[in-house]
């Protein structure tokens, strides 16, 4: 019984894991955060990788270049593979952020103090990846400058769009979601902000950042109407970020396609988002913590319960296979029956099983201590989930499309040279966009790091008087 | 019209190390009458915002307004133009088909809500803006760092720029300084050994 007690320690030990390290004071928050944007120059690492993900920008261009000289044939879709690549990397992008949201809203409303190290840069990564997830429904328009006719003006043609179309609700959906995003992110940049002008020397810094705190001052009336204003957004996030992939998932769900159109597919959706998008913010925070010396602000503790989160909703995915299956074969409908005796055994089957393995039986690995406390274990994971993820939609989208009721209008999917391109660019995009956010913006929420650290450590945490 | 000569005292400003400090002048400072005042602080101080007297926000009423305008126009938008203006039988749907415009009323709801939160919050902080007599004191550009400052302003009928400043040390503030209303390249700021230049 004793040596139970003495191997379990080491379980307890992690579960009594701090949010933040001991001995931290106002100071030594404000100066971590702060001193790796208002550094001079740039370091090698950071270089390195801008160049690289640079290369991934061009890749963009050139992709999107060469799409609107051609047309979507440039793609290998086709009829009846109408939605590919660019669909599924749409869900998968999309999927990511919601992590974000999750985490600065959901997580805000439950109390949870874990949050408070990693929602900015999940922020950062919901903007970037609403970002790439646009581009792609906007590109498979075919004639992307005519985008605008997807929202209701009053136009020469005299029509109005289609209300009752699902890609309308994804529209409206999509669009709140990342200005709404956008919002949250900024007001809870201002502080922040204003902290960076206070100690900025560069001259063109404390304008820039002036300028976007908007004159913040920290005033206590401005405090109150912030913290209200803060928690209205957590609790107006909270409600859209589940509707957002309700909302995608009903593009499918609404349809009368064998495979998707399932009443499952809302609740298994949104956790597919939050199982993606966990990963990728792991994925992120490893090396951001390790290259930039936060592993005092984000600890074994944050690590530990995002992979509690990935075991969690990646239940919820299995459950949500599971329950297709057991539907596609007790519904009786023989399209459906056959559709899922094709995803298994047709053409697609090794992705299909590659995405069991990645999804399923890899977070299962999690209930283990030693997986929760490796980071390279971890990262290592987070990418395979990632992957798995991106397989889940390419196999929900294609394996549905290429072989319906007519054994005549059959086909296969094969992508281009071009579809890889633009999702590879899109990659490149994401990266760049977040290096670039990691050099001019604090990647963590200094204000809210000091109220923490006020909680923690009380009057430990106060600043000596400067000379 | 005569404009109102302004007062080139806009306050005095004490400094403190500790949050729990500044809770306690500012009860302090409410309790000798004074009205006209405000804090600072590098994060939000749960009890500060009750200590100084500042009323409860209607921020949330606003957004209630946002939120309700939101569902209004996205649900009216919906019926105008796909059941009144250009009626299309699609899937042989009702024309005003209520269950297809959930979504699109629920978005817009959440979006004219987190519009009217930003905007709200935003407009009736007064911000922008770019100046403020208290950024006059040097020592202030610690208040968005880790430390905690109590501004008595001089509009306060019982505003004593040498009583007032005896008050604020009495109360464990580490330093006193008096904010000039107007922008003075030189001035900066008046610890409790200098004196009064302004």
């Amino acid at each position: 019984m004793e040596s139970k007690q003495l191997q379990r320690s080491p379980d307890l030990a992690l579960a009594g894991a701090p949010v933040v390290a001991p001995g931290h004071t106002y100071e030594t928050v404000n100066d971590a955060i702060n001193d790796i944007v208002l550094e001079k120059g740039f370091r090698a690492g950071w270089g390195f990788l801008f160049g690289i993900s640079f290369v991934g920008v061009m890749m963009l261009g050139a992709s999107v270049f060469w799409l609107l000289k051609n047309g979507i044939g440039v793609w290998g879709l086709n009829i009846p593979v109408g939605w590919a690549f660019d669909i599924t990397n749409f869900v998968w992008w999309i999927g990511i952020g919601h992590a974000g949201t999750l985490i600065s809203a959901i997580l805000l409303l439950f109390k949870q103090e874990w949050r408070t190290s990693i929602n900015r840069f999940a922020e950062a990564m919901t903007l970037f990846a609403v970002a790439c997830a646009g581009l792609f429904p906007l590109l498979h328009l075919g004639r992307p400058w005519n985008f605008f006719w997807l929202f209701p003006y009053p136009n020469t043609m005299a029509v109005w769009p289609q209300f009752r179309s699902p890609l309308m609700w994804d529209v409206f959906a999509v669009s709140t979601y990342g200005s709404v995003s956008l919002m949250f992110w900024y007001v809870g940049l201002i502080p922040d902000l204003a902290s960076l002008r206070d100690q900025a020397r560069n001259k063109l810094a404390k304008l820039a950042y002036g300028a976007l705190s908007l004159g913040w001052r920290g005033s206590a009336a401005h405090w109150n109407r912030y913290e209200v204003a803060y928690l209205l957004l957590a609790g107006l996030s909270t409600p859209l970020v589940l509707s957002v992939h309700t909302v995608v998932s009903f593009d499918f769900a609404v349809s009368q396609l064998p495979g998707w159109n399932a009443t499952i597919f809302p609740p298994y959706f949104v956790a597919g988002a939050i199982f993606s998008g966990f990963a990728m913010v792991m994925t992120l925070a490893i090396p951001v913590r390790k290259f930039y010396n936060l592993e005092g602000f984000i600890t074994a503790k944050h690590l530990d319960n995002m992979c509690k989160v990935m075991v969690a909703t990646g239940l919820i995915v299995a459950y949500g296979y599971a329950m297709e299956i057991f539907m596609g074969f007790y519904g009786g409908n023989p399209f459906e029956t056959y559709m899922f005796r094709n995803r298994a055994l047709g053409p697609y089957a090794p992705e299909y099983w590659a995405l069991w393995i990645c999804n399923i039986f890899t977070p299962q690995l999690f209930w283990l201590k030693k997986f929760r406390t490796s980071i390279p274990l971890m990262f290592a994971m987070s990418i395979v989930i990632n992957i798995g993820m991106w397989l889940e939609r390419f196999i929900i989208i294609v394996t549905s499309l290429h072989r319906d009721f007519l054994v005549s209008s059959w086909g296969m999917f094969e992508p281009t040279i071009w579809d890889w391109g633009l999702y590879i660019g899109t990659l490149g995009f994401f990266t760049f966009l977040f290096l670039l956010f990691l050099r001019f913006l604090p990647a963590i929420s200094a204000f809210e790091m000091k109220e923490l650290v006020w909680k923690k450590e009380g009057k430990r945490a106060s600043m000596p008087k400067s000379a | 019209m005569a404009k109102k000569t302004e007062n080139p005292v806009y306050g005095l400003l004490a400094e403190f190390e500790y949050p729990e400090d500044l809770i306690h002048a500012a009860e302090k400072a409410r309790e000798a009458g004074y009205r006209k005042m405000d804090g600072y602080s590098p994060f939000p101080i749960h009890g500060l915002s009750e200590a100084l007297g500042i009323r409860r926000t209607r921020l949330p009423l606003l957004v209630f307004c946002g939120g309700l305008a939101g569902a209004c126009f996205g649900f009216m938008m919906q019926v105008w133009t796909s059941s009144i203006d250009y009626p299309l039988n699609i899937g042989g749907r009702p024309a005003n088909s209520v269950a297809s415009w959930v979504v699109i009323t629920f978005e817009c709801t959440i979006l004219f809500s987190a519009l009217t939160t930003v905007i709200g919050m935003i407009a009736l902080n007064g911000l922008p803006q770019p100046y403020h007599p208290v950024f006059n004191v040097a020592a202030f550009s610690n208040a968005s760092k880790g430390r905690f400052f109590l501004c008595l302003e001089s509009k306060d009928p019982i505003f004593d720029e040498v009583k007032s400043a005896e008050f604020l040390r009495s109360l464990e503030a580490t330093s006193v300084a008096l904010v000039p209303t107007g922008y003075t390249p030189d001035f900066v700021g008046l610890d409790k050994d200098t004196q009064h230049a302004v």
